[in-house]
């Protein structure tokens, strides 16, 4: 302990740790699926966001670079050291020249940044629709404890942790919870959106090019919340007509009852629906107004769904469904209940 | 009568994990170790004269920051548990359940009960002596302060085996805040835990800020003021416009839970979404209130190791004020996503862009500071010389996340989280390391050892970019945030194991640090200058560590750097060699009192009662708090003075020339 600081084992141990980090750092990189999403985008609102993370990563790279650079010349050039011969001015504490160029500079650029940010705010505003010669397909979601289910208005069907949505055509996910609030997100087709009870938000995103989607929700709803992931596949047209025939042939309705046994807390399977109760997201959406879902001098007429929570339930909802989520949430496109199109 | 107990036992102790009972056996050992220690070598009355009950802002301050470093400690090890759960997909270390608590606890510990005493410890060092004053404006608040903020955070703490951990996110949105998700107490824990800790923060942000206004040295103007004493000027401000936006808003989401409200709940005409807002008006600059103290410390001591005076003092001080008042303006930037629409994004993109050009400035300033300068890498100065470019990559990815249509992408995913990792531990935790190093000497007399310390610094600067670098590329994979695992099909297996590793080391780290603050008591070597770095500002003038009167002749003030300018005037023969014999005066101190430690755990009771609903227990909580406020409004002990004869007899033997 006696040593000089910065010994030579330390040197060595330093040295070795660094080494080893970078290693394991490199491995990591190419080991990896290296699909980073958010830099590979598949629609047009991502590529606008795409655009704007490079233009906006230049423009801060300017001022940083140059900045780390001085930083080190000047540590390195002014360090004390027996000898030393670069210039010692213990006075030198102001400069209207420099300090104008250091708020100067800083400003110019934050300006510029600005103006792209603001362009680029009103041109990739969520809720405004996609300029296409196609008329939009409008998906409902509705974010649970801890599942995504999607409704289809124009096709009447139902999915849950699954959309299947047609390439080339805008789509106007118009989102709400049934639950905590959560974020949608799909990555490689656009910037998420948060799903709140008791409103309606919307989002359009459109895919360039047919595939299976990641899809996650990303704010934080509770104990299994990392369960909720979903797929959003993008199909041609025509595999589009045949899944959503497929789905009204051969899958059950979703009735106000199968709605609520999917609201009580749980992971879920990849499901489909034949069809699901008229205007059932609006009621969601309207649910805490008076006359609406939740409203208790409406009791009567309405099956309430479950807002109860205990552990009980939770568990109980897991084994109502069937659930073993960790064999079942594979990716593929496959769905697990019910044999949903694969689209791959 | 035996049932009714075990079943009361099962619901009030956290139980069922083996963690857990581990965790239950070490506190239990320690504090009985703790109990028989001091009652074997009879310490109690000592404990409670020189510490419990002291108004001292030195021993506050030690307080402080032995707090601070303990809870770095319990932050610390939550973190690590977060990165072994995340180190393998599919891992089942950690429950869902358990790993939500354990994120929540680690984000309101490292900021509400780490970052904050640990500056609020470093204010109360400083700050007197460095405008030399003899204490700060209002001693027994500044008592109160800390014992509010200690039992606060021990209330939260109690939460890990008593009734169970909030679970919910370190800042608690509704409606999973709410009672109809979140029935247990860990979330009445967290609202009374704030509560009573935020109490004593807005009441040291008065005192501090009073302490500065009027009770400099004669002839420290304002614009002479040491760069640290600024930034706790600007940190006052902020906290006093901040910290009661938190305690309205815990307030009401308590109101909601405890007496059926509705103002953040979905039913009854809530709306979350006010919380959201109101958090943050608190929480964002709250940032700031932890990051201005941490431009402070560098400035200090980057002119300090420099051998220069600071460049652009003037630029600093009105960066500072800029960044103080716009972060007031920035809030909704952490809620882009949550459909404001185009106009309030675009506002709050270009206002949280600003906050760049202030910070750019003062990079500049202290790169500049250390041009022509002749820099020794000491310890506070290593710590600082690796703030600059964690803080310069932090700064850039916070600019990028300020660029509102591409915020809708890296929200909430570990893009984020790599990035306020990033400024607040290269900023906050570095600056408050530098600090701690800076002025150990003045709080203890003695430098912390520079071998260990060095082993500690590289181990935490290494795990640092090894932890957060490869969050960055997670984010952009999409991994979002408070997921408690991920399947092996998303391909971010690898890099989550690189930033598991990197975490580790930086454990490693506050290992080495923790030997190295025993080893250096052990092995201290008596600093007999008071001015062990050849510094620059009045707190280095006294012996260390200082007296408990701080100045036995206040000093008088003529520029910025007082000490380094008297030295060179001494240097230069300008000055005699030797002062002549000061006249001392008999100094006024004030009392030590109790009452700060028995109201503030008048308020532990009852934010315990609150906590489980045991209305008894939060009355008779409260009537205590009530009757401390009768006792000291009826207390009429105006202090008492040292004799000039003590002062004169303590000065030569600490001194010793003298």
């Amino acid at each position: 302990m006696s040593k000089k600081p910065g010994s030579r084992l330390m040197k060595w141990v330093v040295l070795i740790v660094t080494v080893l980090s970078l290693a394991l750092t490199v491995w990591a990189l190419f080991a990896g699926t290296g699909n980073y999403f958010v830099l590979n985008p598949k629609g047009p609102i991502a590529e606008g966001q795409r655009d704007l993370i490079v233009i906006s990563t230049i423009l801060t790279a300017i001022v940083i670079v140059p900045t780390t650079i001085i930083a080190f010349i000047i540590v390195w050039r002014y360090r004390d050291k027996p000898g030393r011969k670069a210039k010692y001015d213990p006075d030198f504490s102001h400069n209207n020249l420099l300090e104008t160029i250091w708020w100067g500079i800083p400003i110019v650029v934050i300006f510029i940044l600005a103006v792209v940010t603001v362009r680029y705010t009103y041109a990739l505003e969520p809720s405004v629709a996609l300029k296409s010669e196609k008329e939009p397909v409008t998906i409902q979601v509705v974010s649970l404890d801890w599942k995504w289910v999607f409704f289809n208005p124009e096709e009447n069907i139902a999915t849950v942790n699954s959309v299947t949505i047609p390439e080339d055509t805008p789509i106007r996910f118009e989102l709400t919870s049934d639950a905590p609030m959560n974020s949608f997100w799909v990555p490689q087709l656009a910037g998420q959106i948060y799903t709140m009870s008791g409103m309606a938000m919307t989002l359009y995103m459109q895919a360039d090019h047919p595939g299976t989607y990641f899809g996650s929700g990303a704010n934080f709803s509770g104990e299994h919340f990392a369960d909720m992931r979903f797929d959003v596949n993008a199909v041609s047209d025509a595999d589009y007509r045949a899944w959503v025939d497929k789905v009204k042939s051969e899958s059950k309705p979703m009735t106000m009852e199968t709605y609520q046994s999917l609201a009580i807390p749980g992971t879920a399977d990849k499901q489909s629906f034949s069809s699901f109760p008229d205007n059932l997201f609006q009621q969601l959406v309207t649910k805490y107004l008076p006359g609406g879902l939740a409203d208790n001098s409406n009791r009567a007429t309405h099956t309430t769904p479950q807002t109860e929570i205990n552990e009980k339930e939770s568990e109980q909802g897991q084994s109502d469904m069937g659930t073993d989520t960790k064999s079942n949430n594979e990716h593929d496109g496959l769905g697990t209940d019910t044999q949903e199109g694969s689209n791959n | 009568m035996l049932e009714n107990i075990k079943e009361f036992a099962s619901e009030f102790f956290v139980t069922g994990d083996p963690l857990i009972y581990g965790a239950d056996v070490s506190i239990a050992l320690v504090t009985i170790a703790i109990v028989a220690g001091l009652t074997y070598f009879k310490k109690w009355k000592w404990l409670w004269r020189n510490w419990l009950t002291t108004v001292d802002h030195k021993k506050i301050g030690i307080m402080y920051i032995l707090a601070a470093i303990i809870m770095m400690f319990r932050g610390g090890v939550d973190a690590l548990m977060m990165r072994t759960q995340l180190a393998i997909p599919n891992f089942e270390f950690l429950h869902p359940e358990h790993y939500n608590q354990v994120f929540t606890t680690h984000g309101v510990v490292m900021i509400l009960f780490m970052a904050m005493p640990f500056m609020f410890g470093l204010f109360n060092v400083v700050v007197p002596l460095q405008i030399g004053a003899r204490d700060v404006a209002f001693p027994f608040l500044n008592s109160l302060s800390f014992w509010l903020f200690f039992l606060g955070a021990m209330l939260f703490n109690l939460s890990f085996v008593i009734g169970g951990s909030p679970d919910a996110g370190w800042l608690s949105y509704p409606p999973l805040s709410e009672l109809q998700f979140n029935p247990g107490p860990g979330q009445n824990f967290y609202i009374w835990g704030i509560q009573i800790s935020g109490i004593g923060s807005l009441a040291t942000g008065i005192n501090f800020l009073v302490t500065i206004i009027k009770m400099r040295a004669p002839g420290m103007t304002m614009m002479k003021m040491p760069m640290f004493t600024w930034s706790v000027f600007a940190t006052c401000v902020i906290i006093i416009f901040a910290f009661p936006i938190l305690t309205v808003t815990l307030a009401l989401l308590f109101l909601d839970r405890f007496g059926g409200g509705h103002f953040f709940t979905l039913d009854g005409g809530g709306n979350p979404m006010m919380y959201i807002n109101l958090i943050w008006m608190w929480g964002h600059p709250e940032v700031y209130i932890v990051i201005l103290p941490a431009f402070g410390i560098f400035s200090e001591i980057v002119s300090v190791f420099s051998r220069k005076k600071l460049f652009g003092y003037t630029s600093m001080v009105f960066a500072m004020m800029i960044i103080a008042f716009v972060s007031f303006f920035t809030w909704a930037h952490h809620f882009f996503t949550m459909g404001s629409g185009a106009d309030v994004n675009a506002f709050f993109a270009i206002s949280t862009m600003l906050i760049a050009i202030p910070t750019g400035v003062k990079i500049f300033n202290w790169l500049f500071t250390m041009y022509r300068g002749r820099i020794r890498f000491d310890l506070p100065m290593l710590w600082t010389v690796a703030f600059i470019p964690a803080f310069i990559v932090g700064g850039m990815t916070g600019v990028l996340l300020a660029v509102a249509p591409a915020d809708f992408q890296y929200h909430n995913s570990y893009f984020l989280i790599a990035h306020f990792h990033q400024v607040l531990i290269g900023g906050v935790v570095f600056g408050y390391f530098a600090g701690m190093y800076y002025w150990w000497p003045k709080m203890f007399g003695f430098k912390l050892n520079e071998t260990l310390g060095r082993w500690s610094f590289w181990f935490w600067n290494i795990g640092f970019y090894v932890c957060f670098m490869p969050q960055y590329l997670l984010g952009l994979m999409g991994m979002t945030r408070r997921v408690s695992t991920f399947d092996w099909d998303t391909g971010w297996g690898p890099l989550n194991v690189v930033s598991t590793v990197g975490a580790y080391l930086m454990g490693i780290a506050f290992v080495f640090q923790a030997i190295q603050i025993a080893y250096s008591f052990k092995y201290r070597e008596k600093d007999t200058t008071g001015d062990i770095w050849d510094a620059h500002t009045l707190e280095w003038t006294i012996p260390s560590p200082a007296p408990e009167y701080n100045f036995a002749i206040t000093p008088v003030v003529d520029s910025r750097d007082p000490l380094w300018v008297e030295k060179q005037r001494r240097a230069a023969g300008k000055l005699p060699k030797k002062d002549a014999k000061p006249k001392y005066e008999p100094i006024h101190m004030p009392s030590n009192s109790g009452i700060p430690i028995v109201f503030s755990t008048f308020f532990f009771i009852a934010g315990f009662g609150f906590t489980f609903h045991w209305v008894w227990m939060a009355v008779l909580g409260l009537a205590g708090v009530l009757a401390c406020m009768v006792v000291r409004s009826m207390n009429d002990d105006e202090g008492f003075y040292i004799p000039a004869e003590e002062v004169e007899k303590t000065e030569a033997s600490l001194r010793g020339t003298l």
